[in-house]
């Protein structure tokens, strides 16, 4: 027999039994959608942390904080040291997320500074320095709560309108992300850039201090905190504000810091330079390493609901199973005549699985080419309402790559159930089929 | 020179089924030799081994005990594509029950055996035409198989035994599913091809009057033979 005619007489015995073609299809179908659809959300997710990466990470910069103990869950609370230093501020974001339930970070004292700074390969340490003012105004729109984003030092700004702050000049400079713009009483971005706002905070004694500063630009949103930022100088009055009148007894101490090296060093140096950090206590994060951990969790959630579409899938094989099994029941004294005809038990065994295979494609090819139509409008949608705020996240992206490696996966699953019912055919003995009733 | 038309040949063939106290022997020692172009009918009543050896003639399964010779050769040196190729080409089947595909075309129905050998789409549909032509069913080649009275339904098989210019057509109770008018004209259909164009009949019956117009006649009772006679 041709391969065009065991291709062709496969397909056509698939759609003998539409109804039970149908169902079984279904249950690939609903398979392959979710897959399709997760690995869009995968490839939409790592796509934009790609983009963000390269776009603001600043390349040759680590955070630095001080190595969690991470033996508080098996080993108990570790012995109180009295003489450790804690990190000053409120809220502050680490390099390990925000400070957990187990309280405050151990911060990085002075002379931590000095050992970080004293391996080779780092070329420089500023301690990263957290301030908690307590509101901004615009003009006489109201005060506003402001947050202050700490990981400007390590990232460029994706700018809506405006400029990058400059850290070298005396001004005092911020940038506003643009969630915060029809508050503070703005039309648009272009027309905050230039502005002058106040920052009210209060010092160690609680009394109430407000500083002017000017509004240099407008950033988006990025997934490394949604704050305002602000450059050194501001920073840095900000913080002599919030620690005068603080009692000299006090030990002063980082919850993080950033370390510069070399920004052409490669990956693997880098990967030696953390290693050593990290021997020594200190874990050092690159910027990528951060937005890598938001990764880590999209992964997360997509290696789940591929696992669900898997079962999905397991369970579709056994319907293509018990689909050909009724087929293979059905057409016994088809299958005899065949044999009798001369037709080889390759030739069936090749007509059975194809039809499997078939079933397969039928299931993923809908399934793909649904998620695509429901996908596409539905991603557009989202990324100018619910993610306008992340621009350049398109949260489902089909590659072409992707769909076809799983339309392969699902046709493979689908021969691989096809493998029972077809040798069952191939093994049928001509005269038994023939006298079956 | 008697070998040269010699096309099968059984030796003493036996064959039994199943094991055990429930072993039974359905042929025990049958000879039989069969010469191109000759009509022959197999005779006997249900459970004769009639049918078994139809079965083990037609290449379809393997005797346990004799020799079975196919042009002067013994079966089992075959391979089994050999053995396939040999049905598929030489071989033409006719059945009581048809064994049409319900829901494909007569046409499709008669050139599954074209289909099976490989044989092109364009050269599949002349010649499965012509076959239908020949039995008169040109016009019923795009009619579903299930639409078709009896009569239709074994001429179209027929048509499809016929379709690879088979040298032996192997019948198992031709008429037995079909009035005796219509099984009449499926007889003169098959014995004109036998004389016409030399096609060598196996006519598996218990109907004595088509056994009778064969050149010879088998008489099978509990899986031996019992005589042989030449009718007419």
């Amino acid at each position: 027999m041709r391969i065009q005619d065991v291709v062709a007489s496969a397909v056509r015995n698939s759609f003998r039994n539409k109804l039970r073609t149908t169902l079984t299809v279904i249950a690939i179908f609903i398979g392959a959608f979710t897959l399709t659809i997760t690995s869009a959300i995968g490839t939409g997710v790592s796509d934009y942390i790609d983009t963000q990466v390269t776009a603001i990470g600043t390349p040759g910069i680590f955070t630095i904080s001080k190595a969690t103990t991470p033996g508080i869950v098996s080993t108990g609370p570790a012995t109180y040291d009295p003489n450790a230093a804690v990190s000053s501020g409120g809220s502050v974001i680490g390099p390990n997320g925000p400070t957990g339930l187990n309280g405050s970070l151990p911060a990085l004292s002075k002379e931590d500074l000095a050992t970080i700074g004293a391996v080779p390969g780092i070329t420089a340490v500023n301690p990263l320095i957290a301030v908690t003012a307590d509101y901004i105004q615009y003009a006489n729109n109201g005060t506003y709560k402001l947050r202050v984003n700490t990981n400007a030092a390590i990232s460029k700004a994706s700018l809506a309108a405006g400029a990058q702050l400059d850290n070298s000049t005396a001004d005092y400079q911020l940038l506003i992300p643009n969630t915060y713009l029809e508050n503070l009483g703005y039309t648009d971005a272009v027309s905050a850039a230039g502005s002058v706002v106040t920052i009210g905070i209060k010092d160690y004694q609680r009394v109430a201090h407000t500083v002017t500063a000017t509004v240099v630009g407008v950033q988006n949103d990025t997934l490394l905190g949604s704050g305002a930022e602000l450059n050194t100088a501001l920073l840095n009055e900000l913080d002599s504000i919030q620690n005068s009148g603080k009692p000299a007894t006090t030990a002063e101490g980082y919850s993080a810091a950033t370390a510069n090296f070399d920004p052409a060093l490669s990956a693997t140096d880098v990967q030696v330079l953390q290693k050593t950090l990290a021997d020594s206590g200190y874990s050092a994060k690159t910027v990528a390493d951060q937005i890598g951990t938001f990764q880590a969790v999209i992964d997360g959630i997509v290696g789940v609901l591929n696992a669900f579409a898997g079962i999905a899938l397991l369970a579709a094989g056994f319907g293509i199973i018990n689909t050909l099994l009724m087929s293979v029941q059905e057409r016994t004294r088809e299958i005899g005549l065949m044999k009798a005809m001369g037709m080889g038990s390759g030739a069936i065994y090749a007509l059975f699985s194809l039809e499997a295979v078939f079933i397969g494609f039928l299931g993923s090819a809908i399934g793909a080419l649904v998620a695509i139509g429901i996908g596409t409008p539905l991603s557009s949608f989202l990324s100018t309402t619910v993610l306008s705020g992340l621009p350049g996240l398109n949260i489902l992206q089909f590659a072409p790559a992707s769909i076809a490696t799983i339309m392969g996966i699902v046709m493979f699953i689908a021969f691989v159930a096809g493998t029972l019912p077809a040798s069952k055919a191939a093994r049928q003995n001509p005269i038994e089929a023939l006298r079956y009733e | 020179m008697a070998h040269v038309n010699l096309i099968l040949e059984a030796q003493d063939i036996a064959k039994s089924y199943g094991q055990g106290s429930s072993k039974f022997d359905a042929l025990s020692g049958v000879s039989l030799a069969v010469t191109a172009g000759e009509s022959i009918a197999i005779i006997g009543k249900s459970g004769s081994g009639k049918s078994t050896l139809m079965h083990l003639l037609a290449l379809l399964d393997e005797p346990d005990g004799g020799h079975l010779l196919v042009h002067g050769k013994d079966a089992v040196t075959f391979k089994k594509n050999e053995l396939n190729r040999f049905r598929n080409e030489d071989f033409g089947f006719v059945f009581q029950q048809f064994f049409l595909i319900p829901n494909a075309t007569v046409l499709d129905n008669v050139m599954l055996p074209l289909t099976i050998a490989g044989v092109g789409a364009r050269e599949r549909r002349e010649r499965g035409m012509a076959a239908l032509e020949q039995l008169e069913l040109a016009d019923k080649a795009k009619s579903k198989a299930i639409n078709l009275s009896g009569g239709q339904k074994q001429r179209v098989v027929i048509a499809r035994a016929l379709v690879n210019n088979p040298k032996v057509i192997f019948a198992d109770e031709p008429t037995g599913n079909l009035d005796s008018a219509t099984g009449l004209v499926v007889e003169d259909i098959l014995f004109k091809l036998n004389r016409e164009k030399g096609i060598t009949l196996i006519i598996v019956t218990h109907d004595a009057d088509l056994a009778a117009r064969c050149d010879r006649q088998i008489f099978m009772r509990d899986g031996r033979e019992e005589t042989t006679g030449t009718a007419k």
